[in-house]
């Protein structure tokens, strides 16, 4: 891998778990009789065309100071990034969707079955959690190979990461061209199921 | 020599990629492409020239990204003229004999259009039109509308085109490796409705390299009747020794494509990683190939945002329930404005397997063309069927056109000239197929003879417009056999003769022929039958009727129309089923039927809820129904929210099944003639600039079970609109929901200018960003943490 260059990664499917699914609906200890709805809603979700996956990412030198990160193309004042990227010479850069078809499916359903809404929000959100796990993997098989390691992945948003950033990673991975996702003023992402984060990347120590 | 004419007798050669030249010439990361037409034109002419002088016959502008969100007016249009400017140089300067042309580039805005995104239709066929209309002067001799993922995006740039020049418009779509677009269109589904629209060529671009393309591309070739192109990538970027190098070599990729032009392609380039010495390749290769002629197909085909159904042997049901006349209980939900009660009509017919939804909203006590537009719009958000837009209102139909994702199905025009002059416009305009009703300034013709005439009238007025047969469908109108017994005769005959002789395709509103008859649903049926077998290609007709989809069902099998008779098993599977469980329910007595009804609501059963409920109607008055099961079985759910013994998709469940109760309540008051007597008025809305709206619907649906008024705005609303509906309807309280802390800000905006404007209501917020703390501070009356809470408040305050 290089730096410079916007990678582009397609994947075919992903595992969920349905435990999880019941918590993004806020199932709380009960099981109740969601079990039929998750299924009917898997049901929908499962047919082609619904999920399409994409993942576009970038490799970049960078530098965690104190509380400030730079990347070559900003400097982000966060310390609990500059945490999570202590000791990391490299980092990894990414954005990674599920595609607009579950969010047609929310649409839907929120116009005719509020709990089917919920589910399909969950379900949609179990996607892109699985997605980034998927490919923080195939990341951590890669760099392995050559004596790296990579740390837990961190998003605009988490902890004091300014959700601004997201503007420059937008315009660093060419997201919209490379996986058709836009981003609006507000900074929300379409589709919605799409995640962005930075993975950092240190010499494994002998 | 004109484009389309070169096209006509020419394998035609576009250009190549611009974007690695530039970042080989220097263009920096971030740097936009276009202002280089201004900064260093003359690498910009060399890159035209080259290409000229490889072959190309058309150079697209360097203009990819220039439109007004990108860059101010005056800058754009310094831009673009000095963009056409430097092809013209390059045209000039290049050695090259072969005719050649400049194409005004136009790619996709970088952002989504609603209902998706935040874009408004209008506003992007507005930005693409700045483009257009700068381009035009500057001198170009085609409009090129490449790399669109989005069959709605792509729809506002042709619209844009062909109301703002009469030069030739090529639109050229991006499809992904599922041979779809990104919002998932299929190939024949962009073919129909940019052929419908006048579009000059139609292809693809970008994506992936020749050979993975090609299937699509043969697709579009199958299906278009005009002119297709081909503009892949040069195969896939690979890293080779830190740089990134297209995996396809020139030799390979012309070899590639000269495949795709034997199968039909006639215009010919290449997009990202392409060079002169591409096209140069592909020239040396492919100049001396004959084209095929581009052959018209006979196709009659409408299409949604996702599909095109097409009229062949099988024929096509069209749901006919999204209709007023005769229905109390719709009319009700048009008054209130009741959007969703539209909606769940829509997918009920869908799940009884309709293939097109007629739309009809037209009556007097509401504003036809504002529901009719968003009746399109929510609709075509919420289904994938093809819509009939149903109207007598030209102005209404014409709205809801422009806004269409697709192609669609017209209702109606007829034989009067009046009618054609207002509607055949429409139709050329914005592509569609439309029903002609065989009526004219004389009435409705008694015998067949005459009908005919009225269609081959309508069929020559239609050519003077530039409508081909091909989208025109006949309604040879079924009148009621009971006022007339030759009625029947008189339209079948005239169908068979319209789909034979004039060989145009058909269709009727079969429900009217048995009007005033006991027992319609046999007359409709077998009428239906008959219709069937005299040719009839679409009926519009109800889905819940049994007979109606029996007699469909049954045809599809005799006619080889049902492959492994599939269909017509799974509908009678699903018949037994029915007369299954009907077999079983048992009268109950009113104190079962009570407690049956609160133990469904509890349970979160909305079909057992709407049962009981009707069960209970017949010995019960309504509101008791309300008072005594429905709203303390609710309360009950409440309660266990709260105590977090039952949890969020349980309450859910619950306020789903009582509105199924409800419903039924709805029904029987509106059928008795009595209006239904409200809690007061709630506004409620997710805020500008946020499109979170599952919050909101909970705490709406919650309200509604709970017999308020509720006003829902939607999404993304501004302060401005919150305020004047909160007026308009005398609310007592406003709910806003927002999810992000960068729209939390106009949640302060709009309880301000409620304040400003001194309107007294209550304000009640909540979303996941929001704490007590914050809501204090922004002057909110009450911040509601789950749908519960804001539930209480409203009730107290009341």
């Amino acid at each position: 891998m290089n730096t410079g260059v916007v990678y582009v990664k397609k994947y075919h499917g992903v595992e969920i778990e349905r435990r999880e699914i019941k918590r993004y609906m806020c199932a709380g200890g009960a099981g109740e009789d969601i079990d039929c709805i998750i299924d009917e809603c898997l049901k929908e979700t499962e047919k082609s065309g619904v999920f399409n996956y994409t993942v576009c990412y970038r490799l970049y030198n960078c530098t965690a100071r104190e509380k400030i990160c730079n990347f070559g193309f900003s400097e982000i004042a966060s310390s609990d990034l500059s945490k999570n990227l202590s000791n990391c010479e490299k980092a990894l850069v990414f954005a990674a969707t599920c595609g607009i078809g579950i969010d047609r499916l929310v649409s839907k359903y929120n116009r005719i079955s509020p709990v089917k809404a919920l589910c399909m929000q969950a379900i949609g959100t179990e996607h892109a959690e699985k997605l980034c796990d998927k490919f923080e993997d195939d990341i951590k098989k890669e760099l392995a190979e050559n004596g790296y390691i990579t740390k837990p992945r961190f998003s605009p948003g988490y902890g004091d990461l300014p959700i601004e950033l997201q503007t420059d990673i937008f315009r660093e991975l060419q997201c919209t061209a490379k996986a058709g996702i836009t981003l609006n003023e507000n900074l929300l992402m379409t589709p919605t199921k799409s995640v962005t984060a930075i993975i950092g990347i240190k010499k494994e120590e002998i | 020599m004109n484009i389309l004419d070169y096209v006509k007798n020419y394998i035609t050669f576009l250009d190549g990629g611009m974007g690695t030249l530039l970042q080989s010439a220097g263009l920096k990361p971030g740097e936009k492409p276009e202002l280089w037409n201004i900064t260093n034109p003359e690498v910009i002419q060399k890159i035209h020239c080259d290409y000229f002088d490889a072959g190309s016959n058309i150079v697209v502008t360097n203009t990819f990204g220039a439109n007004t969100l990108k860059f101010s007016e005056e800058e754009l249009e310094k831009i673009i003229f000095a963009a056409v400017e430097n092809a013209r140089i390059a045209k000039e300067k290049s050695v090259s004999a072969k005719e050649k042309f400049i194409a005004l580039d136009i790619g996709p805005l970088g952002k989504l259009l609603k209902p998706l995104g935040d874009m408004d239709f209008e506003t992007a066929v507005s930005i693409f039109a700045q483009t257009v209309k700068i381009g035009v002067s500057a001198g170009v001799d085609l409009i090129f509308i490449e790399t669109m993922t989005d069959s709605l995006e792509t729809k506002a740039a042709l619209l844009a085109a062909k109301e703002n020049t009469t030069l030739p418009v090529f639109v050229s779509n991006a499809y992904g490796e599922d041979s779809k677009l990104m919002t998932g269109a299929s190939p024949e589904a962009m073919v129909y409705m940019l052929e419908g629209m006048g579009a000059d060529a139609i292809g693809l671009n970008c994506s992936y390299g020749p050979k993975e393309m090609s299937e699509t591309a043969k697709r579009i070739v199958n299906a278009a009747s005009i002119p297709v192109l081909f503009k892949p990538n040069a195969g896939l970027p690979e890293e080779i020794d830190g740089k990134t190098v297209f995996n396809v070599s020139p030799m390979d990729f012309a070899t590639q494509v000269r495949e795709a032009v034997k199968n039909g392609v006639r215009i010919i380039g290449g997009c990202c990683g392409t060079t002169p010495e591409y096209i140069k390749a592909l020239n040396d290769l492919i100049a001396d190939v004959i084209p095929l002629p581009v052959e018209k197909k006979d196709t009659t085909a409408v299409t949604s945002y996702t599909k095109a159904v097409v009229f062949d042997s099988k024929p096509i049901l069209i749901g006919e329930r999204i209709n007023p006349t005769g229905k109390k209980r719709f009319k009700q939900a048009l008054i209130e404005n009741d959007i969703d009660y539209i909606l769940q009509e829509g997918i009920n017919q869908q799940d009884k397997g309709v293939d097109i939804l007629d739309v009809n909203v037209g009556l007097p006590d509401i504003d036809e063309k504002e529901m009719l537009k968003t009746a399109v719009f929510e609709l075509q958000a919420v289904s994938d069927l093809p819509l009939q837009i149903d109207t007598s209102d030209v102005s209404a139909m014409e709205s809801a056109l422009r806004i269409y994702n697709g192609k669609a199905m017209i209702n109606s025009v007829n034989g009067k000239q009046e009618s054609m002059d207002a509607v055949f416009p429409l139709v050329k305009k914005y592509g569609g197929v439309v029903v002609a009703l065989t009526l004219d300034e004389n009435g409705i013709p008694e015998t067949a003879e005459e009908r005919y005439k009225i269609a081959e009238k309508i069929v020559k007025t239609a050519e003077s417009y530039g409508i081909e047969k091909k989208n025109i469908i006949f309604d040879t109108l079924a009148m009621t056999v009971s006022a007339d017994p030759n009625a029947a005769n008189a339209t079948l005959k005239s169908l068979n003769m319209i789909k034979n002789k004039l060989g145009c395709k058909t269709s009727l509103g079969v429900s009217n022929v048995s009007f005033g008859l006991p027992n319609r649903d046999y007359i409709t049926s077998t009428f239906f039958a008959l219709a069937l077998s005299n040719g009839l290609d679409a009926a519009i007709m109800n889905p819940y009727s049994f007979d109606m989809m029996k007699t469909y069902r049954a045809y599809c099998a005799l006619t080889a129309n049902d492959e492994n008779f599939a269909e017509y098993i799974e509908f009678c599977e699903n018949t037994e089923e029915i007369t299954a469980t009907a077999a079983t329910t048992k009268a109950k007595t009113t104190d079962d039927a009570s407690s049956e009804l609160q133990k469904a609501i509890i349970h979160g059963r909305k079909e057992q809820a709407a049962e009981m409920t009707k069960e209970l109607l017949k010995t019960t008055p309504p509101l008791d129904i309300v008072n005594n099961d429905i709203i303390p079985a609710l309360n009950k759910v409440g309660k266990d929210f709260e105590n977090k013994i039952t949890y969020l998709p349980g309450l859910l469940m619950s306020a789903e099944a009582s509105k199924f109760a409800f419903e039924q309540i709805k029904q029987a008051i509106t059928s008795s003639g009595a209006t239904s007597n409200k809690n007061c008025t709630v506004v409620i809305a997710t805020v500008k600039g946020d499109i979170h709206d599952i919050g909101k619907n909970i705490v709406k649906l919650l309200l509604e079970n709970y017999n308020f008024n509720v006003i829902d705005l939607g999404k993304d609303v501004t302060p401005e609109v919150i305020i004047e509906a909160a007026i308009s309807s005398n609310a007592k309280a406003v709910a806003l929901s927002a999810l992000m802390t960068t729209t939390v800000g106009a949640m302060a905006d709009t309880i301000a200018l409620l304040k400003e404007k001194n309107i007294p209501c209550k304000t009640i917020v909540g979303g996941a960003v929001l704490t007590e703390e914050y809501a204090k501070k922004i002057g909110a009356d009450k911040y509601a943490k789950d749908a519960m809470e804001a539930v209480r408040y409203c009730n107290s305050i009341d």
